[in-house]
């Protein structure tokens, strides 16, 4: 049983007829279906990163939402005002389960939501005064904080307010980094343009500005994780345990200094390329430092990308990265052998922010299951030639899907399981089919290394194979003509 | 089930090994600390009176506010009307942030589109956005209305929302006939429960305009009946509740905006997009209802004026009904309005409900509480309190601004915490955020807090126990499915308060192994 490549390509061909001709012009473009000559060549005439239809269902977030949401909240001893109206950071507060060791609202900023709550006067007036007040009364209520990062939200672009002014005299103020990033909402057309407007204020506000007092052969940042769920945490554990020192966690449970010594590292290890490349390629031109792009998502991935690190260390690194590898391979293998006979061959269809679409599918694998569609909400041409290499032969790969699209595909493609976000979850409910929050892993993690694997596998074991299911009185599955996966 | 047995801990369990202690540790040498001292010192002096004096004295920042931004009250405005797609109009990442916020309150999904407006937008204005935005949504998602809220960003440069709609209809990308309602929502004034207004009041209004139908209350088949509003409503609950009393009065009613199937729907193996709602034909007609019953008397203001102005009806509004008294007023109401007796059915429950009271009061007398909350759902608190003998003491509402007549509910507010000596602990926060309210609750204590899932981290910092009322309640499974108003409401409330005493009452017993309550 192969996946038909001629059969999905229709599929994918239905399914758009239900727009109005200039939309499904548009859409069209958003889907490739893989083949023996694009998962070699990796040649992508997928288009991505261009706008969204106005009026579809997209699961696209904004700028704000990439810079605050993604980049900056996670650094855990800076305030970070939500600079606008309430809302933003409002519906921003913990979502992405950022953990931080720390004690909130003391040395711990990031479970909180701070913000300028804009009135119709500061629209009229502009903001700047109060932004003024407002990091002076943030020193005041919070004595610790290392700094201040200023995310703007749309109001604060369109009136024409100079944060950047204001920034750079509190900064001298209150003698502390005082960081405006012009993360407006309505600019770019998804998180991803906040992403790297949030890594720009980061290189040009806070990049090298401190030093490590002592420098050795192993050190190395973990750039691009966000520890979610603690991520990071059992990534970094891997690292030291393998005999690196990571200096620098990128962003999260990060710390201001952390952002100000990372420049001193050997190695940038980067997990989430399409959030943070900008930082390493900075680095890498500014400093000089190599980096390189890991993979900690299941065993194998975990394996594979734990022996291509050592590769760029000594002997001492590689022979510790052997026995780390051989001290939890058992672990990893009783893993396997419990979940993989309850999950093989059950077909799941992913639709995540960046990286994640693809850097699971070898979790996936792992454990036996197939990854029959996968697409992005923001992600570029770059991410999607990645991606090819890694998916099947006659998959769909998919650029911005619409919560329209990926509804008849999941019905159409009879999976079983979807990962995606928690806008789209509770629809995969109604539909019976077994769902996974793959942003913020539904409040369970960490799924990243090997302490992560085992949560994940237990994971995707509890979500697919919950007697609930059968409950539903599913309707009969309708199977195209001819498709076959 | 497979017998061998593999650990897996969990985050909780996991990140206190030791391996994982230690790695916090060795990374602190990176992370320029503050010192043990200077940490212990800081969170000292955060719970001092020193630090609540010049916390009351902030100007400008807000931290942890517990309200949000108008569009998503217009969101869930929309969504009470049948086969009704909600349509903001602005940036794409708002209309993200409405479907997640209230997806992660209801465990539903939101069905709501956006005209995804990004620079080229901000300089040209968003009327291409619109009319695309308009065409495409109405082909694919199949709508028989659609409600166009605005973002700030919308407001900001000054989108003509009428002009738009009408240039869309011109253009053919939506029928002239098809329903387009619409309300200007920027996020800088109100909140959103005057988001909820702003759309409710121009449903109305809009779809009654359209029909072409006079305003003639008691008139027709209609005239027998009552229209009831219940607000910006987290629990679906509350609609079964108010349903179930209107059919013990056998009165005819319609519930003007209601989201309750959107936001309880069954997992039947396909997904709808629409259930449930006001049917879209019963808005015109309601003109000529005998009356109007409004249950959050607060959030509805333009809402009740252009009822009581245009539709020229009778009014009655209430607060959030919590509680037996509460109760009794909105049967009152309700017999006054219809000019029906109440019915036996409900009296009884009543006195079933006071019974469970009774039982109870032993573990709630004299309890000392704080509130926070959207306006009308604290005045509902506040008397559910008051009744059952439990001292309101910090009263916080963070929307309770101008815009949202805060002098007039304030005024009623202490009128009703007057009206007991149970209220003369209370006093009342206009406009605070939830860390004013930790300074409150460090620095005079209490033994309960009622609110939202966000007031957990200032109950937590103050050690004192979190009973779960109102929006947005993230954190915890199918709060909003059991009703709080009501006789059945008020035993539900009871029930949770009573019992997390009791749970405070067992985890702090000193061994003595009480099994009497």
């Amino acid at each position: 049983m192969g996946l038909d490549i001629e059969a999905n390509k229709k599929l994918v061909e239905d399914i758009l007829e239900a727009y109005p001709d200039k939309a499904k012009k548009d859409r069209k473009k958003h889907f490739q279906i893989n083949t023996e000559e694009t998962k070699e060549s990796c040649s992508c005439s997928l288009k991505s990163n261009i706008k969204s239809r106005p009026g579809v269902m997209t699961p696209r977030g904004c700028s704000y939402a990439g810079s605050k949401g993604v980049v900056w909240g996670p650094i855990k001893d800076m305030v970070h005002i939500s600079h606008g109206p309430v809302g933003c950071g409002q519906y921003s507060w913990g979502t992405r389960r950022n953990y931080a060791n720390g004690t909130l609202g003391i040395d711990n900023f990031t479970a909180m939501q701070i913000t300028s709550d804009f009135q119709e006067t500061d629209i009229v007036f502009g903001g700047d005064k109060k932004l003024e007040i407002i990091c002076r009364e943030i020193k005041e209520m919070f004595p610790l904080a290392k700094g201040i990062s200023v995310q703007s939200e749309c109001p604060v672009g369109l009136i024409g307010d100079d944060i950047e002014a204001v920034s750079k005299k509190m900064a001298k103020e209150l003698e502390m980094p005082v960081v405006p990033v012009r993360c407006e909402g309505f600019r770019g057309v998804s998180q991803s343009l906040g992403h790297h407007i949030a890594n720009d204020a980061i290189r040009d506000f806070v990049m090298g500005k401190a030093d490590l007092a002592e420098t050795g052969p192993y050190d190395v940042n973990i750039i691009g994780d966000y520890n979610i769920g603690g991520d990071a945490w059992a990534s970094r554990i891997l690292l030291e345990e393998m005999g690196l020192r990571v200096i620098a966690q990128w962003s999260g449970d990060g710390t201001l200094n952390e952002l100000e010594i990372a420049h001193k590292a050997k190695m940038n290890l980067i997990h989430c390329h399409r959030s943070m490349n900008y930082m390493v390629d900075h680095m890498e031109k500014a400093y000089g430092i190599p980096w390189m792009e890991y993979n900690f998502f299941g065993p194998s991935k975990t394996y594979e990308s734990l022996r291509a690190i050592a590769a760029k260390f000594d002997a001492t690194i590689q022979e510790n990265c052997e026995k780390v590898i051989a001290k939890y391979k058992p672990q990893m293998d009783a893993i396997i052998g419990k979940y993989r006979p309850r999950l093989e061959g059950k077909k799941v269809m992913l639709l995540i922010g960046g990286l994640r679409s693809r850097h699971t599918i070898g979790a996936y694998e792992d454990l036996g299951m197939e990854i029959v569609a996968t697409g992005y909400e923001f992600a570029h041409k770059d991410d999607y030639e990645r991606t090819f290499p890694d998916m099947k032969v006659g998959s769909i790969i998919m650029d911005d899907p619409t919560a329209y699209e990926l509804e008849e595909l999941a019905q159409k493609l009879n999976i079983d399981l979807m990962g995606s976000g928690v806008k789209e979850k509770y629809v995969y409910h109604k539909m019976g089919i077994p769902f996974r929050q793959m942003h913020s892993w539904d409040y369970s993690g960490p799924y990243h290394g090997f302490d992560g694997f085992k949560i994940f596998a237990k994971d995707m074991d509890m979500t697919v194979n919950n007697p609930i299911w059968s409950l539903i009185d599913k309707k009969e599955k309708v199977q195209p003509e001819g498709a076959s996966v | 089930m497979s017998k061998e047995k593999l650990n897996i801990p969990d985050y909780n369990t996991l990140f206190t090994e030791e391996r994982y202690v230690q790695q916090r540790e060795n990374k602190k040498q990176f992370e320029a600390p503050c010192s043990d001292q200077e940490k212990a010192e800081a969170l000292a002096y955060s719970k001092s009176a020193e630090y609540m004096e010049k916390n009351f004295d902030r100007k400008a920042v807000v931290i942890n506010p517990h309200k949000a931004c108008q569009p998503l009250g217009s969101v869930m405005a929309a969504l009470g009307f049948e086969k009704t797609l909600p349509f903001v109009h602005g940036s794409q990442g708002c209309n993200s942030y409405f479907r997640s916020h209230l997806s992660r309150h209801f465990k539903e999904p939101t069905p709501a589109v956006s005209s995804s407006m990004t620079e080229d937008a901000a300089v040209f204005g968003g009327m291409s956005n619109m009319i695309d935005g308009l065409q495409n949504a109405v082909a694919l998602y199949k709508p028989e209305m659609v409600a166009v809220c605005t973002t700030c960003m919308a407001e900001v440069i000054g989108d003509d929302l009428t002009a738009f709609i009408g240039n869309a209809r011109q253009k053919g990308a939506i029928a002239e006939d098809f329903p387009v309602t619409y309300a200007n929502t920027p996020s800088f004034i109100g909140s959103h429960v005057t988001g909820y207004d702003a759309m409710i009041k121009s449903i109305l209004n809009q779809l009654f305009d359209r029909s072409g139908l006079t305003a003639a209350p008691g008139t027709g088949e209609e005239g027998e009946k009552l229209n009831v509003l219940l607000g910006f409503e987290p629990y679906t609950g509350n609609f079964a509740e108010i349903r179930k009393i209107l059919n013990a009065f056998d009165t005819k009613y319609t519930i003007l905006g209601d989201h309750s199937g959107n936001y309880d729907s069954p997992a039947t193996g396909e997904y709808e997009y629409y259930y449930g709602g006001t049917k879209l034909a019963d808005v015109p007609k309601a003109a000529n209802a005998l009356g109007s019953l409004v249950l959050q008397k607060y959030t509805l203001k333009k809402t009740q004026e252009y009822i009581s102005g245009t539709w020229k009806q009778q009014v009655s509004s209430l607060s959030t009904p919590l509680g037996v008294k509460a109760t009794d007023k909105l049967l009152a109401a309700i017999s006054e309005l219809t000019g029906l007796p109440v019915p036996a059915s409900l009296t009884e429950e009543r006195g079933r409900v006071v019974d469970a009271y009774a039982d109870s009061h032993p573990y709630l007398h004299g309890k000392r509480v704080a509130l926070a909350g959207d306006p009308d759902l604290l005045l509902g608190l506040i008397g559910f309190c008051l009744e059952v003998g439990m001292e309101p003491v910090h009263i916080l509402c963070s929307n309770g601004d101008v815009e949202f007549d805060g002098k007039k509910w304030k005024l009623e507010v202490e009128e009703l915490l007057a009206s007991s000596p149970y209220g003369s602990e209370a006093t009342v926060y206009v406009g605070k955020d939830l860390w004013h309210l930790r300074s409150l609750l460090l620095n005079d204590p209490v033994d309960l807090a009622i609110g939202s899932s966000h007031v957990k981290f200032a109950a937590k910092d103050a050690g004192v126990p979190l009973v779960r009322v109102g929006f947005p309640i993230f954190d915890r499974h199918h709060m909003h499915r059991n009703p709080i108003i009501g006789y059945q409401g008020a035993l539900n409330l009871l029930t949770l308060i009573v019992n997390i005493v009791l749970d405070q009452l067992d985890n702090n017993e000193s061994g003595f192994g009480d099994l009497v309550r």
